[in-house]
């Protein structure tokens, strides 16, 4: 009946059966906060309040509390938009591409991944929004009856495809995300034992019982909602990245913009869930559900990633000298020898050169390795956008309008609130949804656990076992 | 009026997909069947047909599509034409990633609430679960009997030489 790998390692491991799933999953819902978590949430509410004060200051105020110039008109506000939006591409990732591949070592990420997309993307939206001043007329963005002006919005511009882009992904990722989330509701639903959460936890599972049909249909939204969520994601940075290719300023204004965007989104989302899971598996005991094996997985993806962005970075170098245009053969000049050469070269060193470390099994394999470098990853694709933004702007076609950019307090106290705000919805997560999708990992235990389960039924199993029905192993896979 | 059920609860899934074979070979309508995650080849066993949600989908899709570019076309084509960097009124290409993003957004959107409509599922307090492991990690076969009609230690015994590990009843208060 079983058939155990001779090369994958189990993706469960402990030999653990569905109950004990259930367990170890609904234990930090159930139970009272403990300590670490609630120190946790107190360091990110202070980042939450921090983030709250940037805010007011800079509404207060206007944008003149940033460090923006005539010169550099974008700057951080951008960069850290980009960079959010990408960090949430990784949970679409494993979400729906693997789910399309077919990669079972997506089951137990996959929830904490989607909820840092959505949180990530929540992030993002606030420095576009933010950035126009007066956010409270936000909705001026939709194309709406134009009783308030005299237009409507243009379509040709990528920031308002951006708006349609962001909002869709927004939206299909919660989508996504929740309708994973309502078998594994109605789980803590009939565990409940408290009024409140029963009725709290009834009402999120929609009346989930589990029934035949309603899983023959949910296996089927949740397939071709990966299908529509695939080319939305990459859709989504290909949009961001037309938001500087489509402008005529050297170092933007490059066709490479749109992959190269979406693998450094992946690459950047990839390492954020990383610094995360390595986290969250620790805190709640859940070394059983994520193991070396998925960690390992991962690590793959950013030095594959990792390579793709190393090789843009030297492609854009070489079409700036092969293209015979001095604008941009000076904007790529300027960003590694110039006055902001020190970003360059740690963008440089955290992408391109650290990620090839994991070529070895051991580091690939080691979660303090893996930490540090997810790290770096992380501050690295922060440093890229800062160089593509603000390199190219700050020296453009005339040299008398040169300009340098540096951050005001406010600045740095939206980007680190920003922080704030995304581990605050991160933690308060934790606790009350589950972290891991029992069910999936249910549905992979038999055939990835390594474990033989039920071997009082094994005799009821001979004979009349039907091969293509069950979720055996197979090694084509 | 209220109905009675039979429940035959399983451990393991592939115990289950023989049981229910058996079941209904043995001329027993199967009223539902409760598992605790997804289970492969269930679908062929119990006579599920293939869900249409996907029609749905695409037919949200084509009206996301056809919503998109007609909205574009029309704002700045007829309702207030305008030149924009020289370009022509209708710039298709131009449309294109606002008319792809709304093509996904509707095709998501309305077969997800389609998909919540056919399952009726809504939020509420009060949930029929016939037995609460089901959502944990037992399989739940549940067999609706007819007064007079339904051979009670039969079934049993059918359920039981099945591997089933319980057989309990259910009265379901309408």
């Amino acid at each position: 009946m079983q058939h155990v790998s001779p090369i994958r390692e189990p993706l469960v491991t402990g030999g653990k059966t569905y109950h004990d799933i259930t367990q170890d999953v609904c234990r930090q819902v159930e139970a009272k906060p403990n300590v670490r978590w609630a120190a946790a949430l107190a360091v990110a509410l202070v980042g939450l309040a921090i983030f709250l004060y940037s805010v007011y200051r800079t509404l207060w105020y206007g944008i003149g509390e940033w460090g923006l110039n005539k010169t550099v008109g974008w700057a951080w506000d951008i960069t850290n938009f980009v960079w959010w939006v990408g960090i949430g591409h990784a949970g679409t990732l494993i979400s729906a591409i693997l789910l399309l591949f077919r990669q079972k070592w997506r089951t137990s990420i996959n929830r904490a991944a989607e909820a840092m997309t959505i949180f990530a993307v929540i992030c993002a939206a606030m420095f576009p929004v933010l950035h126009m001043g007066r956010p409270w007329l936000a909705y001026w963005v939709l194309p709406l009856p134009n009783t308030f002006g005299s237009l409507w919005v243009n379509f040709n511009s990528p920031l308002l495809w951006d708006v349609f882009a962001i909002s869709t992904y927004f939206s299909v990722s919660l989508v996504f995300w929740y309708i994973g989330l309502i078998p594994d509701f109605a789980t803590i639903r009939d565990r409940a034992t408290g009024p409140i959460a029963r009725r709290a936890y009834s009402a999120l599972s929609m009346g989930w019982t589990g029934s035949a049909k309603a899983w023959s249909r949910y296996e089927t939204v949740s397939l071709i909602l990966a299908g529509l969520a695939t080319p939305l994601v990459l859709s989504v940075h290909t949009i961001v990245s037309m938001d500087f290719a489509t402008s005529v300023i050297p170092g933007w204004h490059t066709t490479i913009f749109p992959p190269y965007f979406v693998a450094g989104a992946i690459f950047s989302g990839f390492a954020m869930v990383l610094t995360l899971m390595i986290i969250t598996r620790k805190v709640f005991f859940l070394e059983h559900y994520i193991t070396l094996e998925h960690v390992e997985s991962m690590n793959k993806v950013i030095i594959l990633t990792g390579s793709i962005v190393g090789i843009a970075y030297t492609t854009e170098f070489f079409i700036a000298w092969y293209s015979g245009v001095e604008y941009e053969q000076y904007a790529f000049i300027n960003r590694a020898f110039g006055p902001y050469w020190w970003a360059y070269w740690s963008m440089m060193t955290c992408n391109v050169i650290t990620p090839q470390l994991f070529w070895f099994r051991k580091i690939r394999r080691s979660l303090t390795a893996t930490f540090i470098i997810s790290i770096f990853v992380n501050i690295g694709m922060w440093f890229e956008r800062f160089v593509i933004i603000v390199t190219s702007l700050h020296r453009d076609y005339l040299p008398s309008s040169w300009a340098m950019f540096s951050p005001t307090i406010i600045d740095i106290g939206i980007y680190v609130g920003t922080i704030g705000l995304f581990f605050t919805l991160f933690l308060l997560f934790c606790k009350f949804f589950p972290v891991v999708n029992m069910a999936e990992v249910k549905a992979i235990l038999k055939s990835s656990s390594g474990v033989k389960h039920h071997t009082s039924h094994a005799k009821s199993m001979h004979g009349t076992a039907p091969e293509s029905n069950t979720n055996t192993h197979h090694s084509n896979e | 009026m209220n109905k009675k059920f039979v429940l035959g609860i399983y451990d393991d899934e592939d115990v289950l997909l023989d049981a229910i074979e058996n079941v209904r070979a043995a001329g027993t309508k199967i009223y539902d069947v409760f598992s605790p995650y997804p289970v492969h080849g269930i679908d062929d066993v119990l006579g599920i047909k293939r869900s249409r949600l996907p029609i749905v989908a695409f037919f949200c899709g084509l009206f996301g599509t056809s919503f998109a570019l007609w909205m574009q076309i029309w704002m700045l084509g007829f309702d207030w034409p305008m030149i924009i960097g020289g370009k022509p009124h209708i710039a298709i290409p131009a449309f294109i990633p606002v008319t792809f993003e709304l093509t996904v957004l509707c095709a998501a959107f309305g077969m997800v609430i389609t998909f919540f409509i056919v399952s009726r599922l809504k939020p509420s307090f009060k949930v029929n679960v016939f037995d609460k492991r089901s959502t944990d990690d037992k399989f739940v076969m549940a067999i609706e009997v007819k007064e007079g009609v339904t051979d009670m230690s039969a079934l049993n015994n059918l359920l039981r030489s099945n591997g089933a590990i319980e057989v309990n009843e259910k009265e379901v208060i309408k």
